[in-house]
């Protein structure tokens, strides 16, 4: 066995590789087939309004799982993802704002806002906004910088648990507060929205969505491959380590500032990189994707799906924005509530999430018995819980 | 692994910690591995040291008693970098300087510790354990490429032989016996190659086989490695002790054999005496 073959192995199971090649075919072949070669009139014709929709859950998942890498396995609970996300999706929204040209209301060759705020000339942030690859690089290099300053002083100075959700959280909301205010340069509180192209091809039309699509599952495979490569290694086991007991960890001679770092600016460049595929997909971005309900909820896609497992980071993402597309259009006042029961009953019935739930169906060899001689107080509650 | 002199001309104790593991080489030429004095730490105005000095030969196994609050976690959290001190000089060899290091670099240095609770992983498996511990590149991407050598599983295996748990290898940590979990941690240490190893109380919770062969074991690595034991199991004490030092408010009460402590009435009117 080559160390090639060794290492996709290491990855996934036969199934596991099956179900992914699957999911690629699905999203690749007979996604597109349905919604461009199948005439309309057919009951088999999929709509742009599930191309959109299952393209910006699809962006949620790539989300999903970032939370997972930090939260699942480095026990670093981040309750402000949704910055970075946002910050993705403003920084490629800006180039898909220059594209709109002269096209927009007043007819100039600047954005409306801009316009409308009697500015003459571009800020200094909107320099390089004209260039497809430069807003693709600030794409990345804005949440990863944010992240890389942010995590350095945070894990420096041992800020941990509840306090570092805190602070991400507040961090969030100061930065939706600065993107509301006209003067930030983004647009206010109705961001930016009414795209037209993307390098010059129109915007709306089924090919592009199509396209768009396609690139997201690609990002979602390309994601999910990249973590579970990076969680089953020594490396994954160090964060595990780290999740569980850190000071040890520390006393084995490892340096967890870097460790923890490392997955924070991954995980919110992978943020940022999702934010820019739901923006052309999504058709607007605003800073109410800054609110820290927002960031709340991809934790709670998360824990829904089962922390610690990435499958059910996909899972849980895609639930529960089914759950909410539904909802909201059949039941728009109640949504809050049912999520926040859902919360509820995941945590008290559900500590493992759905993945506990399938891997609990599955007969399984039981575990050894368990003959530890302390016991926490809350073990054994856990247990029967379960 | 020889603990004889390691001959090293440049000192790094001066610099201040740079995040980086850059640590000499350990110089014992005068036969001293770690040097502790005059170190102090107080906690909102309790001196839980207090001017405490201390002298640990290379290859020795020295036995640390004291009643409760003498200050002997304290002084294994300045040695380890957990606590920095107020005042004192806390040296490991000739040249590194311990007040000036974190803890992942004291632990790089050579300084191997074992906790008064287990602190084990739990959900990894008693072989991932010793894998993590392992001496070995610790630093992100070392970690993140590093695939285990046929040489690395073997020196794990010998490990777990040792600590005798072959049987228990892919068992996750959580699910041993608390002795079983104390000697996870022992092995732990031994995979660090550490060349002195503090131990927080390591027979608590064992039965006395399990003690027994605890006694055996750092009998057989004294000399090779230096030893700091801190323990309350006064058998345990006759059954190792070559030296022990008593501490007391922070400070050295008395240094010596053990029947010799013992014997002093200033020992037995604060601690054995009771």
């Amino acid at each position: 066995m080559g160390p090639l073959s060794s290492g996709i192995t290491r990855l996934y199971g036969p199934r596991g590789w099956a179900a992914i090649a699957a999911f690629a075919f699905v999203a690749f072949v007979v996604f597109p087939i349905l919604a461009l070669v199948v005439p309309e009139s057919s009951p088999f014709h999929v709509s742009a309004y599930w191309v959109t929709l299952i393209g910006k859950i699809m962006c949620y998942a790539i989300v999903a799982l970032a939370m997972d890498l930090i939260w699942g396995y480095a026990g670093i609970l981040s309750l402000g993802h949704g910055l970075f996300f946002a910050l993705g999706g403003y920084a490629f929204g800006m180039y898909l704002m220059r594209q709109i040209g002269a096209d927009g209301q007043y007819r100039v060759n600047m954005p409306d806002f801009m316009v409308f705020l009697d500015w003459k000339e571009f800020p200094w942030h909107w320099a390089l906004s004209d260039s497809f690859v430069a807003q693709l690089l600030l794409v990345v290099l804005v949440p990863g910088l944010l992240a890389f300053v942010f995590g350095y002083f945070a894990f420096r100075s041992r800020v941990k648990g509840v306090y570092f959700s805190i602070i991400t959280q507040a961090l969030t909301y100061a930065a939706m507060l600065l993107f509301f205010r006209n003067d930030t340069g983004f647009g206010g509180n109705n961001g930016f929205t009414d795209f037209k192209r993307i390098l010059g091809i129109p915007i709306t039309t089924d090919e592009m969505r199509i396209v768009l699509f396609c690139i997201t599952g690609a990002v979602l495979i390309g994601t999910l491959v990249l973590l579970r490569w990076i969680v089953t290694s020594k490396f994954g086991r160090v964060l595990a380590a780290i999740r569980d007991a850190e000071q040890r960890v520390m006393f084995c001679g490892y340096n967890t500032v870097h460790y923890k770092l490392a997955v924070w600016t991954l995980s919110a460049v992978l943020c940022g990189i999702a934010g820019a595929l739901y923006v052309p997909q999504v058709g607007i971005i605003n800073p109410s994707e800054m609110s820290p309900a927002n960031s709340i909820e991809i934790a709670i896609w998360v824990a829904v799906g089962g922390r610690g497992t990435l499958t059910g980071a996909i899972l849980g993402a895609g639930l529960v924005n089914g759950a909410k597309s539904f909802f909201t259009q059949a039941f728009p006042e109640y949504w809050l509530f049912v999520l926040g029961l859902l919360f509820v009953l995941v945590t008290l019935f559900l500590p493992q999430g759905v993945m506990g739930l399938l891997q609990h169906r599955r007969p399984a060899p039981a575990p050894p018995p368990v003959r530890s001689a302390p016991e926490t107080p809350g073990a054994p509650r856990a247990r029967a819980a379960q | 692994m020889s603990p004889g002199a390691v001959h090293s001309a440049e000192g790094v104790g001066g610099g201040a910690p740079t995040g980086h593991v850059a640590t000499g080489a350990l110089d014992t030429t005068h036969g001293v591995v770690l040097y502790l004095e005059d170190i102090s730490v107080s906690f909102e105005g309790f001196k839980a040291l207090d001017g405490l000095s201390l002298a640990i030969d290379a290859g020795e196994l020295r036995c640390v008693i004291g009643p409760n609050g003498a200050g002997k976690t304290t002084m294994m959290d300045v040695i380890t970098g957990k606590t920095r001190p107020d005042a004192g000089t806390a040296f490991f060899g000739q040249t590194i300087d311990l007040t000036r290091l974190a803890e992942a670099e004291i632990a790089q240095a050579g300084i191997g510790r074992k906790f008064q609770k287990p602190t084990i992983f739990e959900h990894h498996t008693a072989f991932e354990n010793l894998e993590l511990a392992m001496k070995a590149d610790k630093r992100v991407r070392g970690t993140l490429f590093h695939r285990i050598a046929p040489a690395e599983r073997d020196r794990i295996a010998e490990t777990l032989r040792r600590i005798r748990l072959a049987d228990a290898a892919d068992r996750a940590a959580g699910l041993l016996s608390h002795g079983q979990k104390q000697w996870l941690e022992i092995g732990m240490l031994l995979m660090q190659e550490p060349k002195l190893l503090l131990l927080d109380e390591p027979v608590a919770g064992m039965s006395d086989e399990e003690t027994e062969r605890t006694a055996e074991l750092f009998l057989s690595l004294a000399g090779e490695h230096s030893l700091v034991v801190v323990e309350h199991d006064m058998a345990f004490i006759e059954r190792i002790a070559r030296k022990v030092t008593v501490l007391h408010e922070g400070a050295v009460l008395a240094e010596g054999a053990l029947a010799e402590v013992q014997e002093d009435p200033r020992v037995i009117e604060v601690y054995l005496g009771r």
